[in-house]
């Protein structure tokens, strides 16, 4: 029996019928409805308050990254909704599952510039998957059922739901049933044989096949799936940035990372293969270097659930419709036992040339000093590989990627797409707000911390456990390598006279220990990660250092360097 | 090489809609020549004809992007030649100049145009055809001096009896039901 509630309630009611807990978000005038219904309900919806909007949905992309589930977040209109767009263009590029929810002036004053009015439907309508403005209380379980199908379901991607202020008061006659299909929109369109087949025989034939993990691996679940392809096919594979964590780091046919900071071995052997499969992810440039030198010899197949993506950037030998899991089910029987040992060898030895180069003095810094490469590596293995880890972006998020090692999927949480500084504090809430059971440790560098440093009022508020490590060198260290390499070392405005980080988080409450020797780094290490409760560890790392190898701008893969060319 | 292409879409009539699809052009600097949202042949559902000025890889892409929309049901793209189209262009003259001489009625005899309506300040002339038509049309009628002149986007069917909307949308109905379980 469908029963009489008002709008703000039945928008929390559909929350709790799509099986939400958690939520982020900030109140204000035109959202006030909602949150004075979410006061009935905070048992059952857990409601996070962060310190700016920003965080909010960085918080709400963590969450859904590190648990597979949609992340919602609320922001009252105008302002509070403007400052979810950085947010939500993140999680559109690095298609993540967000639902946001934003108040908006009451309907008769659309378009009036009314207080806190802003067109965010028509402001984020670039950056969403979908986006829709309720006028009418009628609308809102079939809407909010839309938002969360969409959201979710195919490649998956941000959804935004303004609800104006009059329609949370206005009452309805309250049903839920959860969104199966829309008519217009298909996720999931039906596997080729054909395709699957052909697919199978260039597997079959190819003698140096090589396999590039997405991260529709990880959003399709077929972490499984990949294990068996790979080693009945016997496939050198190497991931994205974002597609760290479905292959556990120390499985044998894990190569590596792809791209611009990716390992060296992947980055040569692309422009070596005789077969490249793409598997859920899209050819970024940073991930292919110059196009016209990429993969040239190379046949391409492209397995991918989104049709648009199916010859944007390299055009495909084979394609392959579908997500990585149904194909790879429908795939693997036909895939014949294989053996390609001299061509995985080829990757070790790769390796060992970039270990000797560059790893070694990477993890483990003889000078007394501490490395970004350092602090990553002790951390990884002081949490034995089982930790969540998040980063901001910039050189700790190459690091962090390079040298974490994991056992689980679903495991590493980074801006991807938009690289967006700030994402890695509040990102880091959302991830152990869904994964309480886990250690979560997010790298950041002293300048995106200071981007949203804000959120360390959430961490305090909510004794979030989360340990957050800034790899501090005074320097906005990725645009400073940029600037030392390719711009005469011209430091236009990248060195920074920081805070007192400690201070700072003892100003909220937040242990914190500030480490300035190599060997004083374990021991540090160890405090944070036994500490119950939120932990702030400031690294002082070496000032100038440079993360290698690189494929500079412009240049081709195998053209990737392992040190700073000689002058 | 650039030439002209004919954007169809079918989408569900929702507000916003129109928005989504036109940034895909603005985000890819591709102007559009015309464009038209009508009603289809069915109920709820709006047909788009969008014409640009393109290669063919980037009408590809756009009609990819424009299809990934929610709300779009099947968008493709066809050359001039894979089509019938039409336009309908308006002429304001001054009725002076009408009746001044037997020219601008040759010249709606000539171009096959017709006359909407007169009254004792100014004659409105109705001309339909492509472009290049009515812009001939055009030029010759304005050394009367035209003083207002309109011309509509492109209305556009395809000669091949490809996939008709109705049959799509049972096809779609069917895939549907798959995905529902």
């Amino acid at each position: 029996m469908a029963e009489r509630i008002n709008g703000s309630e039945a928008i929390i009611r559909s929350l709790i019928e799509e099986g939400v807990e958690t939520i982020f978000g900030y109140p204000g005038g035109a959202i006030m409805p909602v949150y004075d219904a979410l006061y009935d309900h905070r048992e059952t919806l857990h409601h996070i308050l962060t310190r700016h909007e920003q965080g909010a949905i960085h918080a709400a992309q963590g969450f859904a990254r590190a648990t597979g589930k949609v992340g919602v977040c609320i922001a009252t209109s105008g302002p509070g909704a403007t400052n979810l767009v950085t947010g939500i263009a993140d999680a559109m590029i690095d298609s993540t599952a967000v639902v946001c929810i934003t108040g908006q002036v009451s309907s008769p004053l659309l378009g009036t510039d009314a207080f806190q009015e802003s067109d965010i439907v028509g402001m984020s309508m670039p950056v969403t998957k979908w986006n829709h403005q309720i006028t009418n209380v009628e609308e809102i379980p079939e809407v909010m059922a839309k938002a969360f199908y969409i959201a979710r379901s195919g490649r998956p991607g941000p959804v935004l739901i303004d609800v104006a202020k009059d329609v949370q008061f206005a009452e309805i006659d309250f049903e839920y049933s959860k969104c199966t299909a829309i008519r217009s929109y298909i996720p999931y369109f039906p596997i080729d044989n054909k395709q699957i087949e052909d697919a199978a025989e260039a597997i079959n034939n190819a003698k140096k096949p090589f396999l590039l993990i997405g991260q529709g691996v990880i959003i399709s679940q077929a972490e499984d799936e990949l294990r068996e392809l790979l080693e009945k096919a016997d496939i050198p594979a190497a991931w994205t940035l974002l597609g760290n964590s479905a292959l556990p780091s120390n499985h044998p046919l894990n190569v590596g990372m792809l791209g611009m900071h990716g390992n060296y071995g992947p980055n040569i052997k692309t422009n070596e293969c005789d077969l490249l499969i793409g598997l859920g992810m899209r050819f970024d440039d940073r991930v292919t270097g110059k196009l016209t030198a990429y993969a040239r010899q190379a046949k391409i197949m492209h397995i991918e659930v989104d049709p648009s993506e199916i010859d944007k950037i390299v055009k495909a030998d084979y394609p392959v419709l579908g997500d990585a899991k149904s194909v790879l089910k429908k795939l693997i029987p036909l895939v014949q036992k294989n053996s390609h040992k001299e061509w995985i060898q080829e990757f070790n030895d790769a390796y060992k040339i970039e270990y000797e180069k560059v790893i070694k003095n990477d993890i483990y810094r003889e000078n007394g000093k501490i490395s970004m490469g350092e602090a990553v590596r002790i951390a990884s293995e002081k949490t034995n590989g089982n930790a969540i880890c998040v980063t901001d972006v910039g050189q700790q998020q190459m690091i962090a990627s390079r040298y974490f090692k994991f056992n689980q999927t679903k495991s590493m949480v980074t801006s991807g797409g938009l690289g967006t500084m700030g994402f890695g504090l509040p990102a880091a809430v959302g991830a152990q707000m869904g994964r309480p059971d886990r250690t979560v440790i997010a790298f950041i560098g002293d300048g995106g911390f200071q981007m949203t440093m804000q959120e360390m009022g959430t961490i305090a508020q909510e004794k979030i456990p989360v340990k957050v490590v800034i790899l501090n060198n005074n320097f906005l260290g990725m645009v400073r390598q940029w600037q030392e390499l390719f711009f005469e070392k011209r430091y236009s405005f990248t060195e920074l006279v920081n805070p007192d980080f400690i201070k700072l988080a003892e100003a909220f409450g937040i242990k914190a220990r500030k480490v300035t020797e190599n060997s004083e780094l374990e021991d540090a290490m160890d405090e944070m990660i036994k500490h119950d409760g939120p932990f702030l560890l400031e690294v002082v790392v070496e000032k100038e250092d440079n993360v290698f190898p690189m494929v500079p701008t412009g240049a081709s893969v195998s053209e990737i360097i392992l040190e700073k060319p000689k002058a | 090489m650039k030439k002209e292409y004919n954007i169809t879409a079918y989408s569900e009539n929702h507000i916003g809609l129109l928005n989504r699809v036109t940034i895909i052009f603005t985000r890819r600097k591709v102007n559009i020549e015309s464009l038209t949202v009508s009603a289809s042949a069915i109920k709820g559902v709006s047909k788009f004809t969008i014409v640009v000025e393109v290669t063919e890889e980037q009408v590809k892409k756009i009609v990819q992007q424009i299809e990934k929309q929610v709300e779009v049901l099947k968008a493709y793209y066809l050359s001039n030649d894979e089509i019938i189209y039409q336009e309908v262009a308006l002429y304001k003259v001054s009725t002076e100049a009408l009746i001044g001489g037997d020219q601008i009625e040759k010249l709606v005899r000539k171009h096959n145009a017709r006359i909407l309506e007169i009254t004792k300040d100014y004659t409105v002339i109705e001309k339909t055809g492509h472009s290049e038509e009515t812009q001939d049309f055009f030029n010759e009628l304005n050394e009367f001096k035209v003083l207002q002149f309109v011309r509509s986007g492109k209305v556009a069917i395809t000669r091949s009896p490809i996939e008709r909307l109705s049959e799509f949308l049972k096809k779609r109905d069917e895939m549907l039901k798959v995905l529902d379980k």
